[in-house]
């Protein structure tokens, strides 16, 4: 079931980012920034969490979920150091998409030549 | 554009945008948004497939599994990028192929690749976070207020 929710509610993130292009005629990198921006509100509300328990890779997946885990891993950070680790606990959780797109994205560069 | 923007216009400017409005394609909002819900939940649900694979074979629960699910998406992105196949998923796709987090390993992985040319430290290293930068600049602002707002409305809001 979780593969259903997951393909539904990743599909409707995309939707509304659709629309933001469509619509509301936002370039890719502000329609992008606005969601991280989004996920990270969500998060600060507690709604992003039962969001991911309910859809798995549909919540996980969609760049929403960046901002979520950055918020997270600052809360974590805060309980133990308090606002001090606002700070240093920001990177905590989400260090694996950043990180991957810098190795993968030398690599590929390493790899591949430019087209056209 | 906005009216206030308009008023400054020489007349013939402000003609010209009338009409340029007016012969605009409409864009198909509708279909657009399908071919976005199907391809981006296609990539969510190829997204739990691996999460699934890491739950049962390495150990990793619901709420951590998330992190190494996106690095291998990253890794395909790569493959596909490379190749060129992605780019052209995502002229069908739209947002469905932006909004994952494939489309900004496709951002960071594309720039980097296109500015090889430059050389490794000043075209690759440089260029890698043009499109891609702004998303991490925001995202950790907004993270930063969101949770310091947080942080001290339950050290000293008694939330």
């Amino acid at each position: 079931m979780i593969f259903f929710w997951a393909f539904v509610i990743g599909g409707l993130i995309c939707v509304i980012g659709q629309i933001m292009f469509d619509v509301f005629k936002l370039s890719p990198a502000h329609t992008l920034t606005t969601l991280v921006v989004l996920g990270a509100i969500l998060d600060g509300f507690g709604l992003y969490e039962p969001l991911i328990d309910f859809a798995g890779a549909g919540a996980t997946v969609p760049i929403t979920s960046f901002g979520n885990n950055l918020v997270h891993g600052a809360l974590e950070e805060a309980k133990q150091h308090g606002i001090i680790g606002v700070v240093t606990g920001m990177f905590e959780v989400t260090s694996s998409g950043i990180s991957a797109a810098i190795i993968f994205g030398v690599i590929g560069a390493l790899l591949f030549k430019p087209k056209g | 554009m906005s009216n206030n923007k308009k008023k400054n216009l020489p007349p013939q400017a402000q003609e010209y945008q009338s009409f340029q409005q007016e012969r605009e394609v409409k864009r198909p909002v509708l279909k657009n948004c399908i071919k976005a819900f199907l391809v981006g939940g296609s990539i969510c649900l190829i997204g739990q497939v691996i999460t699934t694979f890491y739950i049962y074979y390495f150990n990793f629960t619901e709420q951590t599994a998330g992190n190494p699910t996106v690095a291998t998406l990253i890794f395909l992105t790569m493959l596909l990028t490379g190749l060129g196949v992605y780019d052209r998923i995502g002229q069908f796709a739209g947002a469905g192929t932006a909004v994952p987090v494939t489309g900004f390993g496709n951002a960071v992985i594309s720039a980097a690749i296109e500015h090889r040319t430059e050389g490794f430290i000043l075209g690759v290293g440089s260029s890698m976070f043009k499109v891609a930068g702004p998303v991490i600049v925001y995202g950790v602002f907004s993270a930063f207020v969101v949770a310091l707002i947080k942080t001290i409305l339950i050290k000293w809001g008694g939330l």
